[in-house]
């Protein structure tokens, strides 16, 4: 890692990741998709970042963006990402091309996908090393070997040999997170990675990146749904409703002390055996169709605070404490 | 007891958004596609002048006349020419569209409904019934498509009848794969395990839930198959086992105009132009109708 | 808020308790050696089969009006278990009881007016509806089949829809890709309503909504259990949602029942290791708690190579050398509560001693 370390030195300070002002809308012939819709971000350097929403409220596409890997043409940005001082949107296609990998990489919900099905794993591995290195290809084996045993796969040697039907759920994971880590990113992007695995094996997963983390002192930016796993895996949490940045904070702040009352709502609404017998304090309606969203708080239809000015202006951004802000206009409301 | 819903009530729909009904929606889509709209509107042109013929055709399609044999294109009377006896080609073009569209689309019609029913039950009932089926319908797709019509249509005798029979039994093949095919794709889908669930028989489960998630993309692939039957069946009355002379088809007037290429070539190969646009938009208006049906 | 009364849906000379007919102490449902193996490969020149032991010997009942929960991870069962019970897979062996009645057996119940009691809600909701149909026909389909006249049918499905929190003016006549996740999932659930089932199989029914929307369908669930006095076999592998909606609670592992008894005493003290490592395991929701260390390390294994003895003995963090040996039954351990674990006892009071720290699996 010594080669790199000279370049990043003098921008220790910085912050790794910086988004702001960004929108992302797809478009088809029948309608324009408002899929982002003015999101700011930053991510410090050894920070995990988990992006908490549901489905359609931005988060995987927001994640995507910062490797660009939306297909570039249905699709509109606007706004400023940069990763590690470089601009992403203004990349030419070749610096793209090393960027992804060596200073950001991601795993995804489903690690198969990752895996070409006829090459080994160590294979594919070692070529990918190979690629973005320069190295040789029994370096590239040996660096696998490595990785292998740096995500705490057992018997490493024996499973390198693996192809990647033979690997199980909670395996195959992590190999794919051996994959992405073998050219040592400063970046991991981590889009549900543990959704579709079982408990046991998530937990095993989740505390497996808690470590990579530290260990390699990587930024890491997880999206997920779940605010258990949210919980378990970050230092700050965001959390996004309707393509925008609804709240964020430590996670302390975020699930002990939601202010947001869709943060608020979600929290509240989570069955547990506490609450048995008792009726769950469900948020009512359903999330926004992101073809026709409202024009004021994306959440204002379904928020029990929500008041005239609500349904017709967005929301700004107000800080609470520190590092946490809520952007609704009712949080006087929500004061614990 | 009463309940309340007060955790529902606001599930209000987005009311903006229009309620239609699939094949609607595959329309609405349909008419945004300037492709396949002009094929379809060449095709309607066709269909038209087929069932119009005898109102749109400047003479008869059988009067010959020695004297105008092998006329060019532009001649005073024969916009399109004449052929070897001296008919009128446009006449003849005309009428042709009634016995070429015919002999292209029948095939296809018929094989739609018999490999449809062949698939479908195949595809259902999956298992050992399957197998078999399936591996008959293999023995068939062994033959080249071509061959297999030649064969038939050869053994059965020339004829318009026999043509038709033995372009059927070339096409059903392909469409009970396809049927067979959709069919298990369906099949394993939760709600035709819930219609099981709630006691349907297999037939109605078949009629209410199979047949209209499966129709449409056999009927896509089958649309794609008039082209083919369009040239195989001018094939066969090239070669002479299909429609006889003197009646206009296009593929017949392809072969007896086949000597006078060199005397009139742009004359010649005009019922090929017309085989070649039938064929060409039927494969258009085929694409354009999987990409509509593709709605989710 | 709307009011709806007891035989609003025309039902009443069919709901309970006329319904009813071995009383309350009589299972709704009972289920006694259930099996069924999936062959994956055939036997040939000296090879065996090769066979996937989904379900391996099921016992249960199914009391009425009670939810029971089946908790547990992939390849362990519970949806083979549930799609058996609907015969939507013919079980190798195995007795269905249904209130008194042997299912499919000379003197009992037809399997189609037994499938008529028992409905089923599947997780994914938009595979589950017909796309062609649009949300009337889908819920009108059932009655129709049971010879309901069409207009009858249709006249149900809209009060269904009522009932469920979807006004039948604005949705009786959309097409499933018009509606969200929760909405269709309020779909389904009407259409499995629709033949006044007495027992509903939910099989992962809200695993796969929007945690928003997913408190509006336990809702909705809860309030219609009590309306029509349903009873529920709720699977699901989120444990706090099946705690909270569960009177008893089922874990199975590896097509097999492992622990069984009374939701909050399984949960305040499992009695096996496996039911205790699933709970340790959940995501904790206090950022002053993390959680440290994995309970069980590996993945759940195969159902086809089944190790010797008790099935999760070579994950077992506290098996001894009989646990390898010999398969223990489900025995009973307290008060309605029984496990299949030699070391219950020292389980359920924390005295187990880790004897392997976890062997990783390899």
């Amino acid at each position: 890692m010594n080669q790199t370390a000279e370049i990043v030195a003098p921008q220790q300070d910085q912050p790794l990741v910086q988004v702001s002002g960004l929108e992302v809308r797809f478009k088809s012939p029948d309608r324009t998709v408002h899929a982002v819709n003015g999101v700011d971000l930053t991510l410090k350097r050894g920070e995990i970042l988990t992006i908490l929403g549901e489905s359609g409220s931005g988060k995987s596409v927001t994640l995507r963006t910062l490797m660009r890997l939306l297909p570039e043409r249905r699709t509109q940005l606007k706004g400023q990402v940069s990763v590690d001082g470089r601009d992403v949107l203004a990349m030419p296609q070749r610096e793209l091309r090393r960027f992804r990998g060596r200073t950001a990489a991601m795993i995804f919900q489903e690690p198969m996908l990752a895996f070409d099905p006829v090459f080994t794993i160590g294979q594919q591995i070692a070529e990918t090393v190979c690629r973005h290195e320069g190295v040789s290809h029994k370096e590239g084996l040996a660096r696998a070997l490595e990785l292998f045993e740096l995500v705490r796969i057992p018997s490493a040697r024996r499973r390198l040999a693996n192809y990647p039907h033979e690997l199980s759920g909670g395996m195959s994971q992590r190999a794919m997170i051996a994959l992405a880590l073998s050219c040592r990113p400063r970046l991991l992007l981590a889009d549900e990675p543990t959704t579709a695995l079982d408990a046991t094996v998530q937990i095993q997963i989740l505390l497996l990146l808690r470590e990579l983390q530290r260990e390699l002192d990587m930024s890491v930016i997880f999206v997920t749904h779940d605010m258990g796993v949210a919980n378990e895996i970050s230092d700050r949490i965001a959390v996004m409703y309707g393509g925008r940045i609804v709240e964020t904070g430590k996670v302390g702040e975020i699930i002990a002390q939601p202010r947001h009352p869709y943060t608020l709502g979600l929290m509240n609404s989570r069955a547990s055996g506490e609450l048995k017998g008792q009726r769950l304090e469900a948020i009512p309606g359903s999330p926004p169709d992101l073809a026709t969203l409202p024009s004021g708080c994306a959440f204002a239809p379904r928020c029990p605070y929500a008041i005239d000015t609500c349904h017709d202006s967005v929301p700004i951004a107000h800080t609470i404490e520190g590092q946490h802000w809520a952007a609704c206009h009712r949080l006087e409301q929500t004061q614990p | 007891m009463s309940i309340t819903l007060d955790s529902q009530v606001p599930v209000a729909a987005p009311v903006s958004a229009p309620v239609k009904g699939y094949w609607q929606a595959v329309f609405s889509r349909l008419r945004r596609d300037p492709v396949a709209l002009i094929a379809g509107l060449i095709l309607l042109i066709i269909l038209a002048m087929a069932i119009f013929a005898p109102w749109l055709a400047p003479q008869s399609p059988y009067s010959t006349s020695m004297l105008n044999r092998l006329k060019p294109i532009g001649t005073e009377g024969f916009p399109l020419g004449t052929d070897e006896l001296g008919r009128d080609m446009l006449s003849r073009l005309i009428y042709g569209a009634r016995l070429s569209l015919l002999i292209g689309v029948m095939p296809v019609v018929n094989a739609f409904v018999i490999g449809s029913a062949i698939g479908i039950v195949a595809g259902f009932v999956g298992g050992r019934t399957n197998t078999v089926i399936m591996r008959i319908i293999d023995v068939f797709y062994a033959f080249p498509a071509v061959l297999l019509a030649i064969a038939l249509a050869g053994a059965l005798g020339a004829g318009l009848v026999n043509s038709l029979f033995s372009l059927t039994v070339v096409f059903i093949p392909p469409i009970a794969r396809v049927a067979e095919s959709v069919t298990t794709q369906v099949r394993n889908y939760d709600y035709i395990e819930a219609a099981r669930a709630s006691g349907a028989r297999s037939l109605t489960i078949i009629r209410r839930h199979v047949l209209g998630n499966v129709l449409g993309p056999i009927f896509v692939y089958s649309t794609s198959l008039i082209s083919v039957s369009m040239i195989l069946a001018s094939g066969l009355s090239f070669l002479g086992l299909g429609a006889r002379p003197p009646m206009p088809e296009w593929g017949l007037m392809l072969n007896t105009m086949r000597d006078a290429i060199y005397v009139n070539p742009w004359v010649s190969v005009l019922p090929g132009v017309m085989i070649f646009s039938v064929s060409i938009c039927c494969n258009m208006l085929s694409d354009g109708l999987r990409s509509a049906m593709d709605v989710k | 808020m709307m009011k709806l009364e007891q035989n609003s849906l025309g039902m009443a000379s069919t709901v309970l308790p006329s319904r009813d007919r071995g009383g309350l102490a009589q299972p709704l449902l009972s289920v006694r050696g259930l099996h069924k193996h999936f062959i994956i490969q055939k036997s040939g020149f000296g090879q065996q089969a090769k066979r996937v032991h989904a379900v391996d010997g099921v016992d249960f009942d199914v009391m009425k009006g009670e939810t029971l929960g089946i908790v547990g991870e992939s390849g362990c069962g519970k949806s083979t278990t549930a799609r058996l019970l609907m015969r939507l897979l013919t079980p190798d062996s195995g007795e269905l009881v249904f209130d008194g009645d042997t299912v499919g057996a000379r003197g009992g119940i037809s399997l189609r007016e037994m499938r008529r009691q028992v409905q089923m809600v599947f997780q994914n909701s938009y595979a589950s509806l017909n796309p062609r149909m649009s949300i009337e026909d889908s819920i009108a389909f059932g009655p129709e089949v049971h010879g309901l006249k069409r207009t009858e049918a249709r006249k149900r499905a809209r009060k269904l829809l009522d009932q469920v929190g979807l006004a039948p003016n604005l949705y009786a006549n959309r097409y499933p890709h018009e509606l969200s996740g929760g909405q269709r999932q309020r779909v389904n659930i009407a259409r499995a309503l629709a033949l006044e089932p007495r027992l509903m199989i939910l099989d992962e029914a809200v695993s796969a909504l929007d945690k928003s929307v997913e408190a509006q369908v336990l809702n909705l669930l809860v309030d219609l259990k009590q309306e029509y006095g349903l009873t529920y076999l709720f699977i699901s592998h989120d444990l706090n949602v099946v705690r909270y909606i569960s009177d008893r609670v089922m874990v199975m592992y590896l097509g097999k029942v492992a622990e069984m008894g009374d939701t909050e005493a399984l949960y305040e003290a499992p009695a096996h290791p496996y039911t205790k490592a699933l709970i340790s395991a959940m995501p904790s929701m206090d950022p002053n708690q993390r959680t440290s260390k994995a309970p069980l390390a590996g993945d759940p294994p195969n159902p086809i190579d089944l190790p010797q003895g008790c099935r999760f003995s070579p994950r077992c963090p506290v098996a001894i050398d009989a646990c390898h040996i010999e398969e223990p039954p489900l025995a009973p351990c307290g008060e309605k509560h029984s496990t299949a674990c030699l070391r219950a006892e020292a389980v359920m009071h924390d005295r187990a001693q880790v004897i392997a720290t976890n062997q990783e699996l390899s």
